[in-house]
């Protein structure tokens, strides 16, 4: 049998550390031991394939998913899906969550006295296309205060979640929206302390994919893990 | 190399409120009536570094079937596939920090060259506070085949037990307990 395929080992400096202390949470809930690496065997190269077949058009359409429209600047987020390489990412799993337009979550732990927005669940979905593209239909997420220090306030946000082909691609991350001036003070974006890797996580607003006297356009791209391009005795 | 447009994205916590966005069709349960294999459960419960449990997390398992086959194109093995399981679950943990999985003992799967891999079933961890995916493996206490696995002999091997999922008298259950740090603290892998 032919020998798995490995990807290019992470690169730490574009990424965040486990371990942020302004960012409280990661005091108890990061690792105090190094990680050990291990070889990509057939168990990191290969990763769940998703069935295509659950996922709705609507499901990329959060204005969509109940009996009236939600409340909110309406948004369009689009952008590519692709790999260290610069090759799409095709027929993989996009999922996305945010707060409303008044910031907050519909989750039942979620406090914060802000409205909830009942035409507005803040879930979605899909699978790209053939060229790694995908688009999604939303209101502008708000900001919300949160616990982490005094007068802590996330910026806007949409959480995303990605498989990419293999175990080792699996990425979560945050989308950020141009020009939010919380950005600075927050601690989870800026625990990517490489200036230049944090504006990665930073949509750009495009006038091209906004759709005339209806909605704005935001584009973002996200890289996942790409293959190495050395591959090495081990 | 971060000067090239194409580095990861970096990676950013899950945080606490992701239940509503990623209820997974089959979640925990990864088995069907026709698929093949010895049914088991697997169960654990996530603690931090003060011991607490973990009640926000999402655990996601990725295992071979029974013969030891990845549900996956990169899986050129010559043996068939068993096309009733999929290998992938999901859970989030509950108010306890435990987590539950319904599949079956995966078979051993190839390491690299002629090497073979013990039965092993790989582990994700999501969660509030946690900058990066973690991931481990549940290897199953007792199999002959731990000795000499290639991932399991690169652990130090006073930690090599916080992998080991231990089987339940009389029970098709196998336990293993995450510990994200501190005493006990689980091995986890640069993947």
């Amino acid at each position: 049998m032919s020998q798995p395929r490995p990807y290019r080992r992470e690169q730490s400096a574009g990424q965040p550390a486990y371990l942020y202390p302004d960012y409280k949470s990661t005091l108890k809930r990061s690792p105090s031991q190094p990680l050990i690496t291990i070889p990509h065997t057939l168990s990191e190269v290969t990763g769940p394939v998703y069935g295509h077949s659950r996922i709705a058009p609507v499901d990329a359409d959060l204005t969509r998913q109940h009996a009236g429209e939600p409340i909110g600047e309406r948004i369009v987020v689009s952008g590519r899906v692709l790999d260290e390489s610069g090759r799409a990412v095709p027929h993989t799993l996009v999922e996305i969550w945010q707060c409303n337009a008044a910031g907050r979550y519909i989750h039942a732990k979620d406090q914060h006295p802000a409205p909830l927005d009942p035409n507005f669940t803040g879930a979605g979905r899909l699978v790209t296309d053939a060229n790694g593209e995908y688009r999604f239909v939303s209101i502008k997420p708000g900001a919300y205060p949160w616990r982490n220090h005094v007068n802590a306030w996330r910026p806007a946000h949409i959480h995303f979640s990605l498989f990419g082909p293999s175990f080792v691609t699996r990425l979560v991350t945050q989308m950020y929206f141009p020009g939010d001036p919380l950005i600075p003070f927050d601690p989870i974006y800026g625990s990517v302390t490489d200036p230049r890797a944090g504006a990665r996580m930073i949509s750009r607003f495009d006038m091209e994919s906004t759709v005339p006297e209806w909605a704005l356009g935001y584009k973002f791209d996200i890289v996942l893990r790409g293959r190495d391009a050395t591959p090495m005795e081990g | 190399m971060l000067d090239t447009p194409y580095v990861q994205t970096p990676s950013q916590t899950l945080g606490p409120f992701f239940h509503d966005a990623l209820p997974y069709a089959a979640g925990p349960n990864l088995v069907s009536e026709g698929t093949e294999g010895e049914r088991i459960t697997v169960e654990g419960r996530i603690t931090d570094g003060d011991g607490l449990a973990v009640t926000d997390a999402l655990v996601e398992i990725w295992q071979a079937d029974a013969q030891g086959r990845y549900n996956h194109p990169e899986d050129e093995q010559d043996k068939p596939r068993d096309e009733m399981f999929g290998g992938f679950g999901r859970a989030p943990t509950g108010e306890d920090g435990s987590f539950r999985f319904q599949t079956i003992k995966p078979g051993a799967v190839p390491g690299l060259h002629d090497a073979m891999q013990a039965p092993h079933i790989n582990i994700c961890i999501l969660a509030r506070g946690v900058m990066k995916r973690m991931a481990t493996r549940l290897y199953f206490a007792g199999e002959d085949s731990n000795r000499d696995d290639p991932v399991l002999n690169l652990v130090p091997e006073g930690r090599r037990r916080t992998l080991m999922a231990e089987r339940a008298a009389g029970e098709p259950v196998y336990r293993m307990d995450i510990v994200l740090q501190g005493e006990n603290e689980t091995v986890f892998f640069d993947i």
